[in-house]
């Protein structure tokens, strides 16, 4: 237990995508089985209890300690699960034994105990860990395990771990079961592959390249089809003997927040394609609609009618028995087109393919979408067969241009790792409130978009002209006629009840650093807000 | 003799008016009684002062010789009258040369403990416990969710951080007098005998430390030789909390923040600070330590100062200890 609750403590606070896998893959190689299972069952949400309620915990402390003394403890923390991990103990003489309860004994005690008696056993648990192993579990039995670390960089972790490609690891994720050993015994080299067991499996995605100036020099028109790039989530379809699954394009399975979509799905096939909301004929909704229905683990049934999920069909990777994924994609968009005619219209709908003969013409419509909900269009190699991941060439993305605004730099925050000594991270505002007593309203933060010529720059720029401080933020001077404007880039804008512009921006980042423009003639709110009605 | 005739706050510290001297004033006075030589304990610029041998190097190292009018050493154990009161210092612990301040007048003996802690330190002098009639002591960690583990433990933390990430240079921050020292010396204790780099403002403090007989083995400056990042990869940094924060840290290569400190035992401090590898090691007493003293000393009476004062009244209270919070004001609350 020891060993998983330290790294699940550096998980916690390391920003490193380098360094967290380097903490799990050492992980992996000195925690035993099945410890390292259940650790990476944890990590990805895969492990679940009869969750312990806040209420339970406080009833154990107050058996133990001092109500007010509890209370200064919980007031200064901040966290429950995190005090009563600090304070356990503090009415017992004798010290916890370290090493005391492995993973595998608590997940099997947990898991054994019934609701009633789940206060008992972790008690009994917590008796027997050291501080940190006693926040683990805290956090594994009351559902609030966040380490920061998603199923596919845990899923690359193992990859790198056993030396494989992370799409052998993905396409056989669904079909493993906690304490995942068969699939070590394969890592470490003392087992066969495990077979995929389950139905209705995930498929790595094939991804695309952005378009590069180069590019279109190269490449022939008429070797390509083109599509809108539909601006939803990249989702895909796989139905196996009466098994519906809704996956990700990272392989998480999302099937549990769609149950409208889930319902539509009786067939034997996989597709790819992208999940919106709204209705196939009618209005497409807006990406703000989407979120609505995403990350969410209960959808209620008021929201999933305002906001109907369905699929627009790019491509088709199985059909029945066949794997179509070795067929070139002109005759996959064909049994594409004919089978997306046999679902349910309401549901599914085919992404149209763009005529054109020339790359000139394609910018064009790539500039001016006909719809709002189009973020540009792709190029697929007519003769390219499905392969997974990013490969240069048969596939390429060619986004509309970003939205851009002039914002006025308000605070800035020290960065991680390399740019801890950096104010990396930007708060930029826009002007609101009458001409002659202007106002900045902040309206998003971004964190990179800028050489490291310009981070130096930027630094200096903050350390002298710092008004105030708070922890590690710095607040700017930003007046009209001083300031530095930021020219930000984003990819669309949505409205938003938490911030107090009322607008989130998404995907902001530094596009031009304006040293020549004077504040006061950064943008106003209302511009915009005016893109949010467009 | 009532305890209040003999200490009393008053806005220059806590004062003795029938010894008519100060115990850590924080303004220029007459008379000072210094427990240690930390900036918001010791502060340059009055007239006497009286503390230890050490306290009394490392307040000319950081003050410059001439830090006070007159000054006078008294060693551990020693008596010496003050205008008829009793004064003696005692170990506390909390860095070197640190002293408790018993102060005795009819009979009434009253200990302020100054900054201290109970846990075996190789680089200060052991805490003495002094029987006494009122206790006057520090409340920084105060708190029962402030428990010190152990420091070879956190230490081991750190080497093993060095092992997995052997490309990217550690940074420790470390208060310059004290917690930097007690850190290079677990690490030499654990057996790293690499060179350890440090920040030019601890240069003084450990070479004072280590002509006071506490080896630190091979201290290095932490500046660049011919411009190369890649010098530094796998090297333990120690340097003030603020230097890592600072420009300054920018030669090094992809570095791990690290942070030595008693609040670093909350993750929410941890992440405020963008610390990446948090060590808890405290030279102040944790809540464990603080209640085992105060029963320790048998005093009828408590005091508590600087810190979480409510917290440990409370258990005085619920232990029958008669208990009340002493408003210092001037002391750092953060001094870690």
């Amino acid at each position: 237990m020891d060993r998983f609750a330290e790294l699940l403590d550096r998980l916690l606070i390391t920003s490193s995508r380098n360094a967290k896998l380097t903490l799990m893959q050492d992980y992996f190689r000195e925690a035993p089985d099945p410890d390292r299972g259940l650790a990476l069952a944890a990590i990805t949400g895969n492990l679940s209890f009869n969750a312990v309620k806040p209420g339970v915990l406080r009833a154990l402390m107050a058996d133990r300690m001092d109500e007010t003394l509890f209370a200064y403890s919980y007031d200064y923390v901040g966290d429950l699960a995190e005090t009563v991990s600090l304070v356990w103990g503090i009415d017992a003489e004798v010290e916890a034994i370290p090493g005391g309860v492995s993973l595998s004994e608590a997940v099997e005690q947990l898991h054994a105990a019934s609701r009633s008696d789940a206060p008992k056993v972790l008690a009994g648990l917590l008796d027997r860990m050291e501080t940190a192993s006693r926040f683990a579990v805290l956090k594994l039995v009351t559902g609030g395990l966040r380490v920061g670390v998603s199923a596919r960089l845990a899923k690359q972790a193992l990859a790198d771990y056993g030396k494989v490609h992370v799409h052998e690891i993905e396409e056989l994720w669904h079909g493993l079961e906690p304490p995942y050993l068969s699939l070590f015994a394969w890592l470490d080299g003392k087992g066969e592959k495990p077979v995929h067991a389950a139905r209705a499996m995930f498929r790595p995605v094939m991804l695309s390249n952005a378009v590069e100036d180069a590019d279109l020099a190269r490449i022939e028109p008429a070797d390509y089809a083109a599509e809108w790039k539909w601006d939803g989530i990249r989702v895909q379809v796989v139905c196996e003997d009466g098994v519906a699954r809704l996956y990700s394009r990272t392989g998480d399975d999302i099937s549990g927040t769609f149950p409208d979509l889930l319902e539509a799905m009786d067939f034997d096939a996989a597709i790819d394609g992208e999940l919106l909301v709204g209705a196939p004929d009618g209005d497409t909704g807006t990406f703000s609609g989407l979120q609505q229905r995403l990350n969410r683990k209960v959808v209620a049934p008021k929201i999933q009618k305002q906001f109907p999920a369905f699929v627009r069909c790019y491509d088709l990777l199985q059909l029945g028995e066949e794997d179509l994924r070795k067929l070139p994609f002109a005759e996959r968009r064909e049994r594409l087109e004919a089978f997306v005619a046999t679902l349910d219209p309401t549901r599914f709908d085919l992404s149209p393919l763009v005529d054109f003969t020339e790359w000139g013409e394609l910018d064009a419509m790539r500039q001016t979408p006909p719809h709002p909900v189009i973020e540009g269009v792709m190029l697929k190699r007519l003769d390219s067969t499905y392969v997974p991941g990013r490969p240069k060439g048969p596939w390429f993305k060619w986004k509309r241009n970003p939205y851009t605004v002039d914002a006025v730099l308000m605070y800035a925050q020290r960065g991680h790792g390399k740019r801890s000594s950096f104010y990396s991270d930007y708060t930029f505002g826009v002007w609101t409130g009458p001409e002659d007593q202007p106002e900045l309203v902040p309206v998003g933060k971004a964190y990179f978009g800028f050489t490291d010529e310009e981070l130096k720059l930027l630094d200096k720029y903050i350390r002298d002209n710092t008004i105030d401080r708070f922890g590690p933020v710095r607040s700017v001077r930003a007046e009209p006629d001083h300031g530095l404007v930021i020219e930000v880039a984003f990819e669309g804008l949505n409205r938003s009840t938490r911030h107090k512009s009322g607008v989130a921006m998404r995907f902001p980042r530094v596009s031009r650093l304006r040293w020549d423009k004077p504040a006061g003639e950064a943008d106003r709110l209302d511009v915009l807000l005016s893109m949010l009605d467009g | 003799m009532n305890p209040h005739q003999l200490l009393i706050p008053r806005p220059e510290g806590l004062y003795c008016p029938p010894g008519d001297f100060f115990i850590d004033p924080v303004r220029p006075v007459a008379r000072a009684l210094i427990t240690h030589g930390h900036a918001d304990h010791a502060r340059p610029g009055h007239a006497n002062v009286l503390a230890t041998p050490q306290t009394l190097d490392i307040m000319g190292i950081r003050y410059g010789e001439n830090f006070a009018g007159a000054s006078q050493a008294i060693d551990f154990g020693d008596n010496l009258d003050i205008n008829g009161v009793r004064v003696s210092f005692h170990p506390a612990g909390h860095v070197l040369g640190s002293a408790q301040i018993a102060v005795e007048k009819d009979g009434l003996r009253i200990v302020a403990s100054g900054d201290y802690k109970r846990r075996p330190d190789a680089t200060a002098q052991e805490f003495e416990p002094v029987e006494c009639d009122v206790f006057i002591t520090e409340a920084t960690f105060a708190l029962p969710v402030f428990r010190h583990p152990d420091d070879k433990a956190e230490i081991a933390r750190l080497l093993k951080s060095v092992r997995q990430f052997p490309e990217r240079a550690h940074l420790v921050g470390a208060y310059a007098l004290g917690k930097a020292q007690r850190v290079i010396k677990l690490i030499r204790q654990a057996g790293h005998n690499e060179p350890i780099y440090i920040h030019g403002a601890l240069q003084k403090l450990c070479d004072y430390y280590q002509s006071q007989g506490i080896d630190l083995g091979s201290l290095e400056p932490a500046t660049i030789e011919r411009g190369s990042k890649a010098q530094f990869a796998g090297a333990i940094v120690v340097g003030t909390p603020s230097a890592f924060a600072d420009r300054w840290a920018r030669r090094f290569p992809d570095p791990v923040a690290s942070f030595a400190s008693g609040w670093m035992r909350i993750r929410q401090r941890v992440k405020q600070r963008g610390v990446e590898l948090p060590l808890i090691i405290s030279d102040h007493s944790d809540w464990d330590e603080l209640i085992a003293t105060i029963r320790e000393v048998k005093a009828g009476e408590v005091w508590v100062t600087h810190g979480r004062e409510e917290a440990l009244v409370r258990w005085c209270e619920l232990n029958g200890i008669k208990a009340r919070p002493l408003h210092l004001v001037g002391y750092e609350d953060e001094a870690e």
